[in-house]
């Protein structure tokens, strides 16, 4: 097999990826007046900000071999406690950031500790999370909590011009910023290399010396700060706390960073490659919208197309890879 | 002591000196006058209702490759697990250059110097071979990773210290066992190794790739490297070590000088018993089965990119072996008779009649039987206990619903937990408790169960104590005797050449030879044919057909 070949076969999905949302983007802006606009393109992250959020802290866990179903309802939570705090107990929004990031990096880290202590499945772990951040939702409140504090309002409507007439929200520097932290953690600090080291094969991270279990944590941590930096952005975009919030939500970061190329088994898979799924999703809807008369249920359906197809392009390049592999061996 | 017969064949037994008279407990040996770099003393280890290791020794210079011998079961994982600290042990010393130390975690031992390249690699495949040799210890550059200098570094330390000249910005697994298993060395020696444990590093490497690691351990011992060797393969044991411990039942039998100690004392220390059994199973003189009934005949049989269209006549009764190096093809020819996989092309007929083998349901309605290369993952079902598993297959060919009564099930699971001497003799074991040599009983009799007329054994022989495969060994001839056939695939031409009625040579894919087992046949004509070559290919086939001839 020939070197050229053998890297495209690494960068594959992320390709693919890439590829499919060019596609996508042409074909609305051919079918439809008015698509092909760079605001029509801002909008997808500013729409989708919290969702680019979340799913660089999912493309971690699911990196490492995991899996974290709690985000949505940390959402959820987090949203519901940055309302109730502001509204209720009218607490000035410098008391109300931290404490509503604590929200979910507290739950992370305590679902982390229980998966590495008593080594039990990330799937039941968080799955437990994600019925009790929910049910914490309603515990506070069971009605939806507007809000309607000032610094919220300047979140949720200040428009950052970047240039012909063309605007981005704070949401998005946020996100932008989150994205460029993660990929510089990813690649280029030891434990971004440990994450992948452990989705590779925990045994051998464990008997190569690596620091398991404080990855493990850390991994947790780090999705559920970042579910909760989501659920604060999703509060601006909404601008009220609802047990509702960013139902079923985790599925859809699962999808968006399967269809970035990140592989569900662990160790390969890029941030990059999960934010250009959120776009990906971001821009199924988009569509829908531009068409008019389509129901919303359509998003679902496109979703479970492209998922199905990624899952299966994945199992090709792994049968693949494993199949060269067994040929350089037998040279 | 009775010598069991051994054929003439691989270089390094020439240079064996003979004579087991010399033989002595190390005394006055160059490596003396240096100090030990590792001193085990006195080593116990319990666990709950089991001493894996009663007063065990082990003492390593710099410089040497020491060879830890013995069977399945004998302590060595255990020492060895002690040693880089996945164990901690409950009496004993064990001393680095002088100093005690006590390794609680494989971190800590790396960080002492003592490092383990086990048999399956343990390094990431998905990562590439510089985060592979640097992860945990990587260089830091202004609060960031500086993939620069570690792949400098990464490369100049393979150039250097192992020879090897590859692109190590490329993915572990884009590289074979062989070189992955160099990489786990070079991570090794990236921590300034003293003390490098190879635990098994050849079991799946073909020869090439065994003299390319063994040049490799040349050089660290020269650097000065003590070297822990692990090993089932008895000539490699003899051309790389210098000296060898037996441990036997978790206790420390001896320390020799590999050069001293004559491979037959050797076995015999290492099982506790003479090799006289052994020398049973002598070599098949040529048989005739030509006059046998045709069991199954195959004609021009292929599958594109596993195998070359080959003929391949097995008459009933007749032991046929397939020799060639790991990844010939010789698992995939198995498989395609097996209907494991389905042939592209080619016919094979069973007792004349020309049948398709799509499955492996067919085959094994149509009496055949394949004991698979793995055990562990195709093989055993570890939680079941030895009854069960025997009665699997059975199960499979009678029906699923037709229920066999307890009593009959432990009837059949004596009569051949007796016929082949598997031990523990309680049908009610579980399976995973019992040792390799022992499983490997089991699904051999899972499949004579089921009465197979022919049987295909993919490496029955690997990874098992040497008891255990002169048993098997004896028990195919007798098998053979009654009337049943045999595939047998093995990796040492020695057993092959000893069981086997006729042998087919595979290379690259594809049959190269088929020779007939007479008694001049050595192993050293099969390794020709095996390995082929491209003025000798000629000279080669003329001297099989000189053996086909008689």
């Amino acid at each position: 097999m020939t070197k050229g070949l053998r890297v495209d076969t690494k960068h594959l999905p992320l390709t693919a990826t890439l590829a499919l949302f060019v596609i996508m983007f042409l074909f609305g802006s051919l079918r439809y007046t008015g698509f092909f606009s760079t605001q029509v393109f801002l909008n997808l992250f500013i729409d989708n900000a919290f969702l680019i959020i979340v799913a660089v802290g999912m493309t971690f866990v699911i990196l490492s071999g995991g899996i974290d179903l709690s985000v949505g309802s940390v959402i959820a939570l987090t949203s519901m406690v940055a309302a109730s705090l502001t509204m209720n107990a009218e607490l000035p929004p410098v008391m109300v950031v931290p404490i509503s990031l604590l929200v979910g990096t507290v739950l992370g880290f305590c679902m982390g500790c229980l998966i590495h202590y008593f080594h039990l499945q990330p799937f039941i772990v968080t799955l437990a999370g994600m019925f009790l951040a929910r049910g914490l939702c309603y515990l506070i409140s069971v009605e939806s909590i507007t809000i309607t504090d000032e610094f919220f309002n300047f979140m949720a409507s200040t428009r950052i011009p970047v240039g012909n007439g063309n605007f981005i929200s704070i949401s998005v520097i946020i996100a932008m910023f989150v994205v460029a932290a993660a990929i510089f953690i990813a690649h280029f600090t030891k434990f971004g290399r440990n994450v992948y080291a452990l989705g590779g094969s925990e045994q051998s991270a464990l008997l190569m010396g690596l620091p398991v279990g404080r990855t493990k944590i850390m991994i947790y941590t780090i999705s559920g700060f970042c579910s909760s930096l989501a659920g604060l952005i999703f509060t601006f975009y909404m601008l009220s706390g609802y047990g509702l919030h960013a139902n079923g939500l985790e599925l859809d970061t699962i999808a968006a960073v399967v269809i970035g190329g990140t592989l569900l088994t662990g160790g390969a898979g890029y941030v990059a490659g999960s934010v250009v799924g959120v776009l990906i999703l971001g821009i199924i809807q988009t569509v829908i919208v531009f068409e008019g008369t389509l129901s919303s249920w359509w998003t679902k359906i496109a979703i479970g197309v492209l998922l199905l197809l990624f899952i299966v392009l994945q199992r090709i390049i792994v049968a693949r890879s494993s199949t060269s592999q067994v040929s350089a061996a037998a040279n | 002591m009775k010598k069991h017969e051994e054929p003439p064949g691989r270089q390094q037994d020439t240079a064996l000196p003979g004579g087991s008279s010399n033989k002595k407990m190390l005394g006055g040996n160059a490596l003396q006058n240096q100090a030990p770099i590792l001193v085990m003393d006195g080593i116990t280890k319990e666990f709950p209702g089991v001493k894996a290791l009663t007063d065990v020794h082990l003492k390593l210079y710099p410089g040497e490759v020491h060879a830890l011998m013995g069977e399945n079961g004998a302590g060595k994982s255990t020492l060895i697990k002690v040693l880089t600290g996945v164990y901690t042990f409950d009496k004993g010393s064990v001393m680095l250059e002088g100093r005690p130390v006590r390794a609680a975690t494989p971190l800590e031992a790396q960080n002492l110097g003592i490092s383990t390249v086990y048999q399956e690699v343990n390094l990431c495949t998905n990562l590439s071979v510089v985060e592979n040799i640097f992860i945990g210890r990587e260089i830091m550059k202004r609060g960031r990773l500086d993939w620069k200098e570690m792949t400098r570094q990464a490369k100049e330390l393979l150039k250097t210290r192992l020879n090897l000249d590859i692109d190590v910005t490329k993915l572990l697994s884009s590289y074979s066992v062989a070189i992955q298993q160099m990489i786990a060395i070079a991570r090794s020696l990236q921590v300034s190794a003293k003390v490098l444990i190879l635990d098994e590093p050849t079991s799946s490497l073909d020869q090439n790739e065994v003299n390319q690691l063994f040049n490799v351990i040349r050089k660290l011992k020269q650097d000065g490297l003590a070297i822990v060797f692990v090993s089932h393969f008895l000539d490699q044991i003899y051309e790389i070590t210098d000296r060898l411990t037996v441990l036997r039942n978790g206790k420390w039998i001896g320390e020799y000088m590999t050069a001293d100690i004559e491979r037959l004392e050797l076995v015999s220390k290492m099982i506790g018993k003479d090799l006289n059994e052994l020398a049973h199973t002598e070599k098949k003189s040529g048989k005739s089965f030509e006059n046998n009934n045709l069991l199954l005949q195959g004609e021009k049989v292929c599958k594109k990119g596993k195998i070359a269209p080959f003929d391949l006549n097995i008459h009933e009764g007749e032991i046929v072996g397939l020799a060639g190096l790991l990844g010939s093809g010789r698992t995939e020819l198995a498989r395609l008779l097996f209907g494991a996989d389905k042939a592209d092309s080619g016919e094979i007929k069973i007792n004349g009649k020309k049948t398709s083998l799509a499955s492996p349901r067919q085959a094994i309605s149509r009496g055949i039987a394949f004991c698979s290369e793995n055990r562990k993952t195709e093989g055993i079902i570890a939680d079941l206990t030895i009854r069960e598993n025997i009665i699997l297959a059975m199960q499979g060919t009678q029906g699923w619903f037709k229920h066999i009564p307890k009593k009959r099930q432990i009837e059949i699971a004596d009569e051949y937990i007796k016929l082949l001497n598997i031990n523990p003799p309680n049908p009610e074991q579980l399976i995973k408790n019992l040792s390799g040599g022992n499983q490997q009983k089991v699904l051999l009799a899972r499949w004579l169960v089921t009465n197979p007329k022919l049987l295909i054994l993919d490496e029955p022989t690997r990874g098992i104590d040497i008891g255990a495969k002169a048993e098997i060994q004896k028990l195919m001839l007798s098998l053979s005797e009654k009337g049943m056939s045999i595939l047998f695939i093995s990796s040492e031409i020695e057993e092959v050449l000893r069981t086997c009625h006729k042998i087919a040579v595979l290379r690259d894919h594809e049959k190269v030879s088929e020779i007939e087992n007479a008694r001049h046949i050595t192993q050293k004509d099969i390794m020709e044919a095996m390995a082929g070559g491209h003025t000798e290919q000629k000279n080669n086939k003329e001297a099989i057909a000189g053996g086909v001839a008689r």
